[in-house]
């Protein structure tokens, strides 16, 4: 089976063009490819948008050199003015787009990009500022509120182990939006934290993601970034 | 009038906790409600559920003992509980939504008597942290808050109206403040236990909503376990 292994981040992110959207899982530090932002920090593509819970120090890292036009996320403020960060004041000043999208709504349409469906109907957000705009349909006798899929173009994901096909299993919370972003991009990267093993080397019924998402693998290195 | 001593936050989540019920499915939303963990109750097994896909977790980890990839909603290092399961993002919203949740804790800004409630977007800024309350709110069987009753220059929280945008529509089920416990009725608050010392009175001065008084009302139950 084909060897989707790479030698170095900086490979594995060479070719995102300018204007690409980038889905970057994560929530807290688990699952976060902090590696592949890093290197796309590097690598120097702007004029993108992202996708991910919240505009994490990595996102942060590239809306602050004004190299990001939107993101999408369920975060787009603070729970208390006293933490504002560059980013609230660029959106508030109009300086970058945002989509705000409840969490639960954000992860089904990014599952939905990855499972070929093109929209559905939910229940969160009825009644709400956020469904104003919306089309409804009351179903079984419940309002619900149309939301579309959400694709990208890229998908930066964290593994915690690997095989040499992409065949990706997680740890404990690692897993979060990683699988269904994984599933959902047109290019799947992967920073390994743990280890690459041959293929064969994971019992098929404990693959996480199937090695078919996968485009590129990159095994992190012991000075690269684990936490 | 200096105002008589005021429940702490833990006294109000030891509350909440003691309306779990054994076998429950519970979400802890950030903040205040993340100290409902610290009450247990050996007789009865709760099973906290986090946003990320953590079905069952345990109490919070002690120093040199955190998993690097286990934590909870609000990014605290907690412990595996026996039992645990991890699903990913998707999988756990579709837990949310399709029911499993029993009963959901949050903060808010304000909770009006028709059981709407605000927590997400401060009014004259764009934006807000919606995170996942919406969907915890629209899909939860019961949605409990646990806020102060007043802000810190005084104004009411429990409103005749929501002034902030809203969260979701006529779904709380139960308030406890630092004044006391109120359940939300087809007319509105009912007070159900009030803190130690305060009377009906006191409490609906510091109140917007009419506040339902019964003819009895027993003290707010603290902690014995």
């Amino acid at each position: 089976m084909k060897n989707k292994v790479l030698p170095s981040f900086e490979a594995a992110v060479a070719d995102v063009p300018d204007g690409s959207t980038i889905m970057v899982p994560g929530f807290g530090t688990p699952g976060t490819p902090r590696n592949l932002m890093s290197a796309l920090v590097d690598q120097g593509a702007t004029n993108l948008a992202t996708i991910s819970n919240s505009v994490n120090r990595d996102i942060a890292v590239l809306v602050e050199a004004g190299r990001v036009r939107k993101v999408f996320c369920a975060f787009t403020a603070p729970t208390h003015p006293s933490r504002d960060t560059p980013f609230v004041r660029m959106y508030n000043n109009d300086e970058i787009d945002a989509e705000l999208v409840p969490q639960g709504t954000l992860a089904e349409r990014i599952r939905a990009a990855g499972a070929g469906i093109g929209a559905f109907y939910t229940p969160t957000s009825v009644g709400t500022e956020l469904a104003e705009d919306k089309e409804h349909r009351e179903i079984n006798g419940r309002m619900h509120v149309l939301e579309y899929a959400l694709p990208a173009e890229y998908a930066f994901i964290r593994a915690w182990r690997s095989d040499t096909f992409g065949n990706l299993q997680f740890r404990f919370a690692q897993r979060n939006f990683n699988p269904i972003m994984a599933m959902a991009a047109e290019v799947t990267v992967v920073e390994v934290e743990h280890e690459i093993v041959e293929v064969g080397g994971i019992d098929p019924d404990c693959v996480h993601v199937p090695g078919v998402y996968v485009d590129r693998i990159v095994q992190i290195p012991p000075d690269g970034i684990f936490d | 009038m200096a105002d008589k001593p005021r429940l702490s936050r833990q006294a109000m989540c030891d509350r909440i906790a003691m309306e779990f019920q054994d076998g429950w499915v519970v979400n802890l939303g950030v903040g205040i409600p993340t100290l409902c963990s610290n009450y247990v109750d050996p007789s009865r097994d709760i099973i906290y559920h986090s946003e990320n896909g953590v079905i069952g977790y345990g109490p919070l980890a002690a120093e040199g003992e955190e998993i690097p990839h286990l934590v909870n909603a609000g990014a605290q290092k907690v412990t595996a509980a026996p039992g645990m399961a991890i699903v990913h993002h998707a999988d756990s919203f579709a837990l949310i939504r399709g029911g499993m949740i029993d009963a959901t804790v949050m903060g808010a800004y304000e909770v009006s008597e028709n059981g709407d409630f605000a927590n997400w977007r401060f009014p004259n800024r764009k934006g807000g942290g919606i995170g996942g309350a919406m969907d915890l709110a629209a899909c939860a069987k019961r949605v409990f808050i646990a806020l102060v009753h007043n802000t810190r220059d005084g104004k009411p929280k429990l409103l005749h109206r929501c002034q902030l945008p809203i969260t979701a529509p006529g779904v709380v089920t139960m308030v406890v403040t630092d004044l006391g416990l109120f359940d939300l009725k087809p007319q509105g608050f009912q007070v159900r236990e009030l803190a130690p010392g305060w009377t009906p009175d006191e409490v609906q001065a510091r109140t917007e909503a009419e506040l339902a008084v019964p003819e009895t009302i027993p003290e707010f139950q603290l902690r014995n376990c």
